[in-house]
């Protein structure tokens, strides 16, 4: 039975969150993949068929018009997705990071309204949190809001903003006021037609080609409500970061996940064409099965850990961090390393591409992985955290 | 020297403050003086090392570093054991 055959169709809004993300995953997103890949483009399909099936407000909660879901529905979702094209889950796993920010630090009247708009148009959602001249670090900015008369103006140079051209708003960090220092920081909602982008460079990349990340010099302004109140190193410690971190190693065992199953399926084949004779890859099918039933388990527990901290308020604390950082790193290390067993399982069928077992995609987009923040920066920020951390 | 003495000399040493330490009243927040979360994890091992104490992991948190009086709290409460 193929995994199209499993999920419920699409037009079963009674279907979980995560079984109509598959859906989509297997029916559109699937389809249309290699042709994002190859030509580097935003995945349209994909977007506009979550966003009929209301699937871009899933963690927005039901009272202001979204779908409830839990995080752990929207991290099935995104496996599912990423199994099928990897650029449309990453897409989709950045603009849920937004939305949870959002839904978690967006108390403003103005941003309680706009959660409630979203929902009811369905809109996608982008990031601008890296400038220009910070050398990486999102925890400091540069540019600044200009408050007068209750409206912001900001002007930040954005080295990557991720599919900004068909985003309906932009998140967009900066310091607090002109005076304060870099690492005084807020995160503001800037959307049109307050909201204008200028494209600086191109994305040619080797991976999740469809993110289309390229640069902007972004210029908006706005109403100060949509200014969200706590600092956002606050916001980014409970909220972003881990998220993120859940979302992102999501993606990233959708990946591993197809590349497993195209590995089983190869030597499975082998073993159909020579009934009797164990194939030669099936003892390395067996361990990558290890690896990926670890990744499996280490996001399931993840996701536990994130509900576990949330509700005991304990997600500020060093350990939490510490483990989420490792997470990220755990994860983005593990779907290199399946990805390459996988590619010595099928051996050339994988390296070819034009083969039904091509792993091409796959191992480019894996790659991507680790340098988005990069595991040397997380690593480096988890060796400062250790210095303190009393292990309990 | 007394403690606040200390607490505020650990922050010029290591606080990373945009502005000078004695600018500071006891409630201005630091991370607003511009004290990164990188600095405040050198502050509180220099803490450590000028009382002679390891805060409790229920202390380490950003609210007990956030200003002069805060930490001075915590301080306290350690030294009371």
């Amino acid at each position: 039975m193929t995994a199209a055959a499993t999920v419920p169709s699409m037009m079963t809004p009674a279907g979980s969150v995560a079984a109509r993300m598959a859906a989509v995953a297997d029916q559109v997103a699937g389809p249309a993949a290699d042709d994002v890949d190859v030509r580097g483009r935003f995945p349209s399909e994909t977007v506009a068929a979550l966003r009929a099936e209301g699937l871009l407000a899933a963690l927005v909660p039901a009272p202001s018009g979204g779908g409830g879901a839990t995080l752990a529905e929207v991290s099935d979702g995104l496996v599912a997705l990423g199994r099928r094209c990897a650029s449309s889950a990453m897409v989709v796993a950045m603009h849920h990071i937004q939305v949870a920010c959002l839904v978690r630090h967006g108390t403003s009247p103005l941003l309680r309204d706009y959660l409630r708009e979203l929902s009811d148009h369905q809109y996608l959602l982008a990031s601008a949190t890296t400038e220009v001249g910070t050398g990486g670090d999102v925890r400091s900015s540069i540019c600044a809001l200009e408050v007068t008369d209750g409206r912001f103006r900001v002007e930040k140079q954005a080295p990557v903003i991720s599919y900004a051209d068909d985003a309906d708003a932009v998140l967009v960090t900066a310091r607090r006021t002109p005076e304060s220092p870099e690492s005084d920081q807020v995160i503001v909602l800037c959307r049109p037609p307050d909201l204008e982008l200028e494209q600086v460079g191109e994305w040619n990349a080797l991976g999740f080609r469809g993110t289309c990340s390229t640069g902007f010099v972004l210029r908006a302004s706005g109403d100060t409500g949509a200014v969200l109140a706590e600092p956002y190193a606050d916001i980014s410690t409970r909220t972003m970061l881990p998220v993120a971190h859940l979302l992102w190693s999501s993606v990233w065992l959708g990946i591993a996940t197809d590349a497993v199953e195209l590995a089983r399926r190869f030597v499975q084949g082998e073993a159909r064409r020579k009934p009797g004779t164990t194939p030669t890859a099936s003892m390395r099918l067996a361990q990558t099965t290890v690896l990926h039933q670890q990744f499996i388990d280490m996001v399931h527990s993840s996701l536990a850990r994130f509900e576990e901290a949330d509700a005991d308020d304990r997600l500020g604390s060093i350990g939490f961090a510490v483990g989420m950082n490792a997470l990220k790193v755990s994860a983005s290390t593990l779907v290199v390393d399946i990805v390459r067993e996988c590619m010595l399982i099928c051996g050339l069928a994988a390296y070819r591409l034009d083969s039904p077992y091509s792993l091409g995609r796959h191992l480019r987009d894996a790659m991507g992985a680790s340098l988005m923040v990069n595991n040397d920066r997380i690593m480096a920020n988890n060796a400062q955290m250790l210095l303190v951390h009393r292990g309990e | 020297m007394t403690a606040d003495d200390t607490i505020r000399e650990v922050l010029a040493d290591h606080g990373r403050l945009a502005v000078p330490v004695e600018s500071l009243s006891d409630d201005t927040d630091l991370f607003g003086a511009g004290m990164t979360s990188h600095a405040s994890v050198n502050v509180m091992l220099a803490l450590e090392d000028a009382f002679d104490f390891e805060f409790s992991e229920k202390m380490l948190k950003k609210s007990t570093f956030e200003t002069i009086a805060s930490i001075r709290t915590a301080v306290d409460q350690m030294q009371a054991g």
